[in-house]
C-alpha cells in the first residue's frame, strides 16, 4: 500500500484517521460517520469495496493500553478487482444503545452483526433480525466479553421454534397471511435438521413449503459452536495450530497454513523458499481432498452412490499417504510459526505422483458418470441460481462465488507464496447454479494438481525453518546440551512466540473461499483476541437466497454443493 | 431340498439359552444411527467406506431414523445447544440400545473445555463404550464396535439397562 493510496482515503474521509497496517487500510471513524464511510467505500468508484468480508467486535477491558471506549466494532471490506482491503473501526460508547447497522449496504452484515451481538452484546440499531446465532436461545451474557468466565457453561433445554422468524420471512417474500390459510395453498413448515442425513453435520434448515416448493427459508446454525475464539485467547500462538485443524476438518492443513501465514505476516517473517513451496504443494493437495469429499457427498445426495466410492476411496488412500508425512490422518497440525514441522520424507515425491495419478483416475471415472448424465443435468442446471450481485452482497468467496461468475481468487488477485509464478487457471461459472458449483470444483482439482506438479518440479533444497531463536524452537541437541538452547526452548513453550502489540488481518484462499484471521495482540505470547473469518459462515448466510422458489429436494443438493463444514461454520 | 445347515440338521432339535440366541442376533446385526457433528464423522465415513468396511461386523445398515436403530454413534463435539437434540434422539430409539462415544470430544469434551461444549456426552445420556482419539482412526472405531459386541454377549434380556440414569437435562 503506497502513500498516495492513503492520501486518497484521507481526502475522501476527512473526519476519519486512516493508517496502513500490512496490506490493508484501517480507518477510524466515529459511530455517526460509520454509515457514510461504509457507503462511500461501497459506492465510490474510486474504492468500489463491494465485498463485506467480516464484522467483529473487540473488548478492550483488559488491554494494557487504554482506549477511548471499552468496545470497538470492526468492518472488513474488500475491493476484489483492485486488491484493496479496508478495515473500518468504530468505538462503541454504550453497547446497549449500539451503533447503526450496515445491513442496508451489505447483506453479509445480517449474520456478521448478529454474531457480534451474540458474542459481545453490542447492539446494532435498525438491524432487522438481531438475535443469537452461535449460542443457544436460552444463553445469558456474552461469552467473548473479557469478564465472561470461559468455563461457565449454560444448559439449554428445548429448541427455539423460530415460528416468528419464518412467518416474517414469508411476509417478506409476499406470501400474505390469507394465502397461508387458503385450503389450496396451505403452507407446511418442514425442518431439515439439526440432525438429518442431508445436512452433513448439524444445521437446521427450516422451510415453509407450498407443495414441494420452498416459499421461505431460514437457517439456524451454531450447533457446533466450540468456542474456538475464546479458547484461543488462553493459548500461545503455536498451541492454537491444533485448534485450526478442526475448523474445516476436510482440509485441515490449509487452516494450519492460513493461520501461521497470518501470524508470520505480522512478525514480518519471510519463511524459507522450501517451506513456501511445501505450503503450496500441501495446500493444493488439501484443496483437492476437500473438493473430493464435497463432490462425493453431493453426488450421494443426488442418488449417485458409485461416484462416492470412486471419489471417497481416493481420499481414503490419501489419508494414509498424509499420515506417512504428518502422523495423523485428518488433523495434521503440520505447520509451525516460521516454517513446517518437518521436511518431506524420503520418497515423498514418487508417493505423491502415484497418489495424484490415482486421484486423477478417480476424478476421471466420476466425471464420466456425471458429464453426460441426464439426471445430473436435470437436477442441477438452472437450479438454485445465485446472481453475482447477490453473491457479493452476501459475502461469498471461493468456488461458490466464482460459480456465479466473479473471478475472484486470492491466489491470483493478492498472490502469496509465489502463486503469481505458477501456471494455472481460475475456472469461472456462467450461471451460478448447482451445476456450475460442482463443475468448478472438478476443474479446480485438475488445476490444483497442475500447481502441485509445477511446485514439485521447482522446489528448492534447503531448510524448512527460518533461523530465529525468538520464533522457532531450537534443535533438540541444543536443548539438551547447552543452557541457551534450553532457555529458548523453555521461553517459547511457556510464553509463546511474542508478537508486537497491534491489530491486523490476513487472509488465505482456502478450499471454501477467503479464510481470514483478525488478531489483536497485546504484545504477549497469546493473542488478546483472535477472530476467524470463515468462508462457510457467510455462504450459509445467503442460503435462503438460493433455495427460495426451488423444490425441497433441490435445497438438499444445494447444501451439498456449497460445502458447509460445521467446524468452520460455527467455530 | 435344503442345502445349508438345515440339510445337515434335518429334523433335530437344538437347545440353547434364550439370552444366547437373542444376544447372538443382536450383536451381529447392530443398526447404527450416526449422530455425526464434526471431524469424527469424517472418520466414520472412512470406517464405512470400502477399505475398512463396517459391514464385516454386520453393522453397515446405517439408519437415519432413531426409531430403526439400536446403536447410537456420537461422532464429534456436542455443544449445549445440541444437547437436547441428542437426548431426544436417544429417547426415540427403542430398547435395547447401546451408545458409543467416538472421539475425545464426545467422551470428555476433548480440547474444548469452555462455555459452549458439553464435557462428555455421559452427562446427558448413558454411554457404553468410549473411543479415544482426536479423531480416532477407523480401526479404533471398529475396535469400539467389537467391544459393544462383546458386551452384548454378556447381557440378559431380563434386565433393564440404565433405568436409573439421570443426566444434566433430566
Amino acid at each position: 500500500m503506497n502513500a498516495t493510496a492513503l492520501e486518497k482515503f484521507q481526502a475522501a474521509f476527512p473526519d476519519a484517521t486512516c493508517k496502513v497496517v500490512l496490506d490493508s487500510v484501517v480507518i477510524d471513524v466515529q459511530p455517526d460517520k460509520l454509515e457514510s464511510t461504509l457507503a462511500g467505500l461501497k459506492n465510490d468508484p474510486a474504492f468500489n469495496c463491494g465485498l463485506l468480508l467480516d464484522v467483529t467486535g473487540i473488548d478492550y477491558k483488559d488491554y494494557p493500553k487504554t482506549t477511548e471506549t471499552r468496545f470497538y466494532v470492526v468492518y472488513t471490506v474488500r475491493n476484489w478487482q483492485d486488491n484493496l482491503l479496508v478495515q473500518v473501526r468504530t468505538p462503541v460508547v454504550d453497547p446497549e444503545k449500539g451503533i447503526p447497522t450496515a445491513t442496508h449496504l451489505f447483506d453479509s452484515a445480517l449474520w456478521g452483526e448478529r454474531e457480534v451481538w451474540d458474542q459481545y452484546g453490542i447492539n446494532f440499531q435498525n438491524h432487522p433480525d438481531l438475535r443469537r446465532i452461535l449460542n443457544h436461545y436460552q444463553f445469558e451474557g456474552h461469552p467473548l466479553r473479557k469478564d465472561y468466565d470461559i468455563r461457565k457453561g449454560q444448559v439449554c433445554i428445548g429448541n427455539d421454534s423460530l415460528e416468528k422468524e419464518i412467518r416474517a420471512r414469508l411476509a417478506n417474500n409476499g406470501v400474505a397471511e390469507s394465502t397461508m390459510k387458503d385450503i389450496n395453498t396451505e403452507i407446511m413448515f418442514l425442518n431439515l435438521g439439526p440432525s438429518h442425513p442431508a445436512t452433513h453435520g448439524a444445521i437446521r434448515i427450516l422451510t415453509a413449503l407450498d407443495g414441494e416448493t420452498i416459499m421461505a427459508n431460514i437457517n439456524e446454525i451454531g450447533y457446533l459452536h466450540r468456542g474456538f475464539e475464546k479458547t484461543s485467547e488462553n493459548l500461545t500462538y503455536n498451541q492454537i495450530i491444533p485448534l485450526t485443524d478442526r475448523l474445516n476438518y476436510c482440509s485441515s492443513m490449509m487452516n494450519n497454513i492460513a493461520y501461521v501465514k497470518a501470524v508470520e505476516s505480522w512478525l514480518g517473517i519471510e519463511i524459507t523458499e522450501r517451506a513456501q513451496f511445501m505450503r503450496v504443494v500441501l495446500s493444493e493437495f488439501y484443496r483437492v481432498l476437500d473438493h473430493l469429499v464435497c463432490i462425493a457427498a453431493n453426488m450421494v445426495d443426488m442418488g449417485g452412490l458409485t461416484n462416492y466410492w470412486y471419489l471417497y476411496n481416493e481420499k481414503e488412500t490419501a489419508y494414509d499417504f498424509i499420515s506417512r508425512l504428518t502422523g495423523a490422518r485428518l488433523t495434521s497440525s503440520f505447520t509451525r510459526i516460521g516454517g513446517m514441522y518437518r521436511d518431506f520424507y524420503e520418497g515423498w515425491e514418487s508417493d505423491l505422483e502415484l497418489q495424484l495419478r490415482d486421484i486423477e483416475k478417480g476424478i476421471g471415472d466420476s466425471i464420466k458418470l456425471v458429464l453426460k448424465n441426464r439426471i445430473v443435468h436435470d437436477r442441477t442446471k438452472d437450479v438454485c441460481v445465485l446472481s453475482a450481485e447477490d453473491a457479493l452482497s452476501y459475502g461469498f468467496t471461493g468456488p461458490t462465488l466464482r460459480a456465479s461468475g466473479v473471478p475472484f481468487d486470492l491466489r491470483k488477485d493478492a498472490p502469496y507464496y509465489n502463486y503469481e509464478s505458477f501456471d494455472f487457471e481460475i475456472p469461472v461459472g456462467s450461471k451460478g447454479d448447482i451445476y456450475d458449483r460442482i463443475m468448478i470444483r472438478f476443474e479446480e482439482m485438475f488445476q490444483s494438481i497442475r500447481i502441485i506438479r509445477q511446485a514439485m518440479k521447482f522446489i528448492p533444497e534447503g531448510s524448512v525453518f527460518i533461523e530465529d531463536s525468538q520464533v522457532v524452537l531450537p534443535p533438540k541437541a541444543d536443548v539438551y546440551n547447552n543452557i541457551e538452547g534450553l532457555a529458548n526452548h523453555f521461553k517459547l513453550i511457556f510464553e509463546g512466540v511474542k508478537t508486537p502489540a497491534g491489530e491486523w488481518y490476513d487472509s488465505f484462499e482456502a478450499a471454501n473461499g477467503e479464510l481470514g484471521f483478525h488478531f489483536v495482540s497485546d504484545g504477549s505470547g497469546r493473542p488478546y483476541k483472535l477472530k476467524v473469518r470463515p468462508p462457510c459462515f457467510y455462504i450459509m448466510g445467503g442460503f435462503h437466497k438460493m433455495v427460495e422458489g426451488n423444490m425441497i429436494a433441490d435445497a438438499v443438493i444445494n447444501l451439498g454443493s456449497i460445502n458447509i463444514i460445521g467446524g468452520e461454520l460455527d467455530r | 431340498m435344503a442345502l445349508g445347515l438345515e440339510a445337515k440338521l434335518g429334523d433335530n432339535v437344538m437347545t440353547s439359552t434364550l439370552d444366547y440366541i437373542v444376544n447372538w442376533g443382536r450383536e451381529n446385526s447392530l443398526w447404527p444411527f450416526v449422530y455425526g457433528t464434526a471431524c469424527c464423522a469424517i472418520e466414520f465415513m472412512s470406517t464405512a467406506a470400502s477399505l475398512h468396511d463396517i459391514s464385516r461386523y454386520g453393522a453397515e445398515v446405517v439408519r437415519f431414523s432413531p426409531r430403526q436403530a439400536d446403536l447410537l454413534l456420537v461422532c464429534g463435539t456436542v455443544s449445549y445447544k445440541q444437547a437436547p437434540i441428542l437426548k431426544r434422539i436417544y429417547e426415540q430409539m427403542p430398547e435395547p440400545k447401546w451408545v458409543i462415544a467416538i472421539g475425545a470430544c464426545a467422551s470428555s469434551g476433548g480440547i474444548y473445555d469452555n462455555y459452549c461444549t458439553v464435557q462428555g456426552i455421559d452427562t446427558i445420556i448413558p454411554v457404553d463404550v468410549y473411543i479415544s482419539g482426536c479423531p480416532p482412526r477407523p480401526e479404533a472405531i471398529l475396535d469400539g464396535l467389537m467391544k459393544i459386541q462383546n458386551q452384548i454377549k454378556g447381557e440378559t434380556v431380563l434386565e433393564d439397562r440404565h433405568k436409573d440414569f439421570k443426566g444434566i437435562l433430566d
